[in-house]
């Protein structure tokens, strides 16, 4: 019977609902700031997320009903997700045996909302950038098992709690043996982040070459509201994985409660900072490189869950 | 002393993979000076204090495998003016996950291997994991240049498997080894220019003249 | 101080010839090898000599294989003087400074007794031979170098690997004695660790018999000497192939001393008759005459490592198999190294009538077949009877029995092609004939007497022992045979 929330939880988030829209802020910022220019202000995505919610919508005729949900499904299923993490420190609203499984799945069932009605509207760039999306996908989804594979070996236990919240901090954690495979995960979940949320070194949100797209060409026959959930869940994914890399480097139990509200907003910050400046000092990788670079960032991970398990 | 040592031990899995899944030479080459630099710094960190023999089998160590070797490969690729291998006989994809399976054999082979404290229990895992990754680059690459750099990293996985009985053996020997290795490298160096003055290429797959 | 000595003049020599190449070439490479011979025999005279507090030591097998190193490269000297005038290629400093250089590196394996200064040597004797291979500088001869560095060099790895252990099986402290030092590992055998020394045996193994060119890892010997010169081959299957064999004895020695000898006999046995069927099976059919001869001494290294597995006599005929093989092997690879040179190709379909226009080489060639293929009265015969009757006598019959049928198999191919060399039609002289690729010009199908003195000198002595074993040499093979966990016959 999954236990229910306590307060902070519902705080935590309802703020990380409300704050995820930052971190595409902060990461232009920091692009521009890199590159010597001042750049739109951090909020930008809650202006545009306004801005289009009060647009009309456009359906094409060729689409079906599975186009006009698929959004709703997409920001649904990443809210769900969302609601699976103990993301003030201690316990999450939702948590049982193994819902570090549900969060994988929830992730993967709203990709795949998305990429029904991209093959839905029948345009052959939509379809193209969904055929890649998968692919990437079907690639580092063994890589993100791996990290919670390796994150539950640490915990003893296959529930997202556990493995970041509060009785995580039971295992003693001050070892140093520990501090090397929690920091091979922390990047090996970055590099996977990348891929996942289409970022460069995987795909480059800033290109306006529908060829080169991945993700963006997606979202591309979507418009008003539809396209404000898209962006929206995608700034939600970011969100969700800058909070577990947060809570794999500093366990959860340190800063449960108010304090870890803090420090989940401020991880938001700095894995934001950090895409920016990947983004600006690398160029995107050739599509063939790509399975290899994910394939390297699970091989981290995998060497992580080894040392583990020693 | 410890945490350091396997810092330094981890590291040099990771510059492993970095010469397996890179295309480039000259970053091949970086990899194997950087765990030149590793290797040298580990008697230190294995031995804490600063007996005369360690310092210099460090110091030697670090001239040899971090400094000399890899300028005398990068003269070699200059003279070649090679700068890519090109797509190996086994695949980046799969030398990579050739790499991730030789790393949990090596594990698994080492807890069941019947070791006394070493200093740190990662020390025979990752010479092993060496050892099986220079071998792995040694027979699937088609460059004679990468061939040596694999024959290198080869070299460092048993240096490593030393270091276990550095202080039962005396280090003149680990010098003589140290040396050996030298002159080995720099006699398949100086074949590879030949090979590179014959053949207008220092691809090995072109050596397919002799057999039965 | 005479071990320094042995090890010492050739290295000096090797300086000296890569320093002053003013220096004639022909005083100082047959000079050093005379002197190294002497000091030899002084070894003899004088048993038991020690240096650097047993790490330099001689006993019966190293004094054997020295002795038998020393031979050789007298006879390899001598010929290389006259074999140098007659190639046209460069003859330059490098090469009697990698001879030298590999006498020296030899001793220093033979006389060693701690394993990572036997390892140094080994390591050098590879680093030596490899300019040598090259000395023609041509396509093959730098793809056969190539594939030589890189297997060797590899299975060298491995053997410094199976060294590193070596030392982890010894305990430490006093329980162990020195470190790697072999008389100390002996007399210490049941301190030590059964688990690290099998993974130690199984790296030595696959080093030591990688270096030996034993199956599976004998890929290269074909393309080495089937390219190399006629004297670099000769001293390649003769001494280097030799010190290999020393250098996996003295591990096996330790194993057996250890009573690990149920994990060590299977693997050696087994591998034996790998490559003795191995090389039958690429025996038959073989073009070339030159890797027809590798493939012999794939063989012959297979019944080494089969005799040395079966323990009991096979430890006597195994030492005596490796005395013989290396003078045999020597003799037939410089006769045939001299019907090359003349001919202008090794491949055996245009080689005939050698009987004819060289009778010397032609003689050479038949009595080397009988020689290598251990035909009575030469001496190989007698070390194969050994070995065969200690697998007999050691409970394995059916080894017997396969051992018989591959060597009649191997005496067939080989016959067939020495002979169909040695008599028939010779082609006609001064036909204007396109060297093959890789060969020089055909000369004078010619005999000349500095070419066919040494081979001729070895094929005596071959014989010679194939009549009478000097009581000296029974001594010396009786307490080396007792070293390896056997015993006389």
């Amino acid at each position: 019977m999954p236990a229910m929330a306590s307060l902070t939880a519902f705080v935590a988030l309802a703020a990380f609902v409300v704050a995820a829209p930052i971190i595409p802020g902060v990461v232009a910022r920091t692009k521009a700031m890199l590159t010597g220019r001042r750049g739109s202000p951090v909020g930008q995505l809650y202006s545009d997320l306004f801005k289009l919610a009060r647009r009309g919508v456009v359906y094409s005729t060729t689409s079906t009903l599975v186009f006009r949900v698929a959004p709703i499904v997409l920001v649904a299923t990443t809210v769900a997700a969302a609601a699976l993490l103990p993301l003030d420190g201690r316990a999450s609203m939702l948590h049982f045996a193994g819902d570090a499984v549900a969060f994988a799945y929830l992730l993967a069932l709203g990709r795949f909302a998305l990429v029904l009605a991209a093959l839905d509207t029948g345009s052959s760039f939509e379809g193209m950038g969904a055929s890649r999306e998968v692919t990437f996908a079907s690639l580092v989804e063994p890589g993100l098992f791996v990290v919670l594979a390796a994150l539950g070996v640490m915990a003893n236990d296959f529930s997202l709690t556990a493995m970041l919240g509060e009785p995580v901090a039971k295992v003693s954690r001050g070892g140093g043996m520990l501090v090397p495979p929690s920091v091979m995960l922390a990047v090996s979940l970055f590099a996977l982040a990348l891929a996942e949320c289409s970022r460069v070194p995987v795909d480059d949100p800033a290109t306006h070459l529908e060829l080169t797209m991945v993700h963006e060409v997606m979202a591309l026959d979507h418009s008003g509201p539809d396209l404000a959930m898209i962006l929206y869940a995608n700034a939600l994914k970011l969100a969700l994985f800058s909070a577990i890399i947060a809570y794999v480097l500093v366990p959860g139990s340190r800063l449960a409660g108010w304090p870890g509200l803090f420090m989940l907003l401020g991880s938001f910050v700095v894995v934001g900072v950090a895409i920016g400046i990947v983004e600006s000092v690398m160029a995107r990788l050739r599509l063939p490189k790509v399975p290899l670079y994910i394939a390297a960032g699970s091989a981290l991970a995998l060497f992580g869950l080894i040392l583990l398990l020693r | 002393m410890t945490p350091l040592a396997d810092l330094a031990l981890l590291l040099i899995v990771l510059s492993d993979f970095a010469v397996l899944a890179t295309s480039r030479l000259s970053a091949c080459i970086r990899a194997v000076a950087f765990q030149g630099i590793l290797l040298g710094a580990l008697p230190l960190l294995l031995h804490p204090g600063m007996a005369l023999h360690t310092v210099v089998l460090a110091g030697g160590t670090m001239v040899i495998k971090a400094g000399i070797l890899p300028w005398f490969l990068r003269w070699a690729i200059r003279e070649a003016a090679v700068r890519r291998e090109i797509e190996p006989l086994v695949g980046y994809m799969a030398s990579l996950i050739l790499g991730a399976v030789a790393l949990a054999v090596a594990f698994a082979v080492a807890t069941a291997l019947p070791l006394h404290a070493v200093g740190t229990d990662l020390l025979v895992p990752v010479a092993l994991v060496t050892v099986m990754i220079g071998l792995i680059v040694l027979t699937t690459r088609s460059k004679a240049i990468i061939q040596v750099v694999g024959y290198l990293m080869l070299e460092n996985g048993i240096y490593l498997f030393g270091l276990t009985q550095l202080q039962r053996v005396p280090f003149l020997v680990e010098v003589g080894v140290l040396l050996d290795v030298f002159v080995g490298v720099f006699i398949m160096g100086i074949v590879v220019f030949h090979i590179n003055r014959e053949f207008d290429s220092i691809s090995a797959a072109r050596l397919t003249e002799l057999h039965d | 101080m005479l071990l320094l000595a042995l090890i010492l003049v050739p290295a000096v020599a090797a300086a000296l010839a890569y320093l002053f190449p003013a220096l004639g070439r022909r005083v100082l490479l047959v000079g050093t090898a005379v002197v190294h011979l002497a000091l030899v025999l002084l070894l003899w005279a004088t048993p038991g000599d020690r240096a650097f507090g047993g790490w330099l030591a001689e006993d019966a097998l190293g004094r054997i294989i020295l002795t038998l190193v020393s031979v050789l490269f007298v006879a390899v000297a001598h010929y290389a003087v006259g074999y140098l005038r007659e190639e046209t290629t460069r003859a330059g400093r490098a090469f009697v400074t990698c001879m030298l250089g590999f006498l020296a590196a030899a001793t220093l394996v033979t006389l060693s007794h701690h394993f990572v200064l036997l390892w140094i040597g080994m390591e050098s004797t590879t680093l030596a031979v490899a300019p040598l291979i090259y000395h023609r500088h041509d396509r093959r001869s730098l793809e056969a170098v190539w594939k030589y560095l890189v297997l060797s060099s590899v299975g060298i790895a491995f053997a410094l690997l199976g060294v590193f252990l070596l030392a982890t099986a010894q305990p430490s402290g006093a329980a162990g004695g020195r470190p790697l030092v072999l008389d100390d590992m002996i007399a210490h055998a049941g301190a030590l660790d059964p688990v690290w020394l099998r993974a130690a045996f199984v790296f030595v193994l696959i080093g030591f018999g990688s270096k030996m060119g034993i199956a599976p890892l004998h890929a290269w010997k074909p393309d080495v000497y089937g390219v190399a010169p006629g004297l670099v081959s000769a001293l390649m299957a003769g001494a280097l192939t030799s010190c290999a064999f020393l250098g996996l004895a003295r591990v096996v020695s330790i194993c057996f001393a250890a009573s690990i000898g149920d994990f060590v006999r299977p693997a050696l046995i087994g591998f034996g008759l790998l490559s003795i069927a191995i090389a039958a099976a690429f025996m038959i059919g073989q073009a070339d005459v030159k890797r027809l001869l590798a493939y012999s001494s794939v063989e012959h290294m297979g019944l080494l490592i089969l005799a040395l597995g079966l323990g009991g006599a096979g430890s006597y005929g195994a030492i005596l198999h490796a005395l013989n093989n290396g003078l045999a092997k020597v003799m037939v690879f410089l006769a045939v190294g001299n019907v090359v040179l003349a001919a202008g190709t090794s491949s055996a379909h245009e080689i005939r009538g050698v009987l004819r226009r060289m009778p010397g080489s032609g003689i050479l060639l038949v009595v080397g077949l009988f020689a290598v293929t251990g035909s009575p009265p030469f001496g190989m015969f007698i070390s194969e009877y050994t070995i065969i009757s200690a697998a007999i006598g050691e409970h394995y019959p059916w080894v017997a029995a396969a051992v018989l049928v591959l060597l009649s198999i191997i005496f067939v191919a080989m016959a067939a092609m020495i002979l169909e060399m040695v008599y028939g039609e010779p082609g006609e002289p001064g036909e204007p004939r396109e060297p093959a690729a890789g060969h020089t010009a055909p000369r004078q199908l010619r005999d000349r007497a500095r070419l066919v003195t040494a081979p001729m000198l070895l094929a005596v002595v071959v014989l010679a022992l194939g009549v009478y074993l000097p009581r000296p040499l029974t001594d010396a093979l009786s307490s080396a045979a007792n070293a390896l966990g056997g015993r006389a016959p």
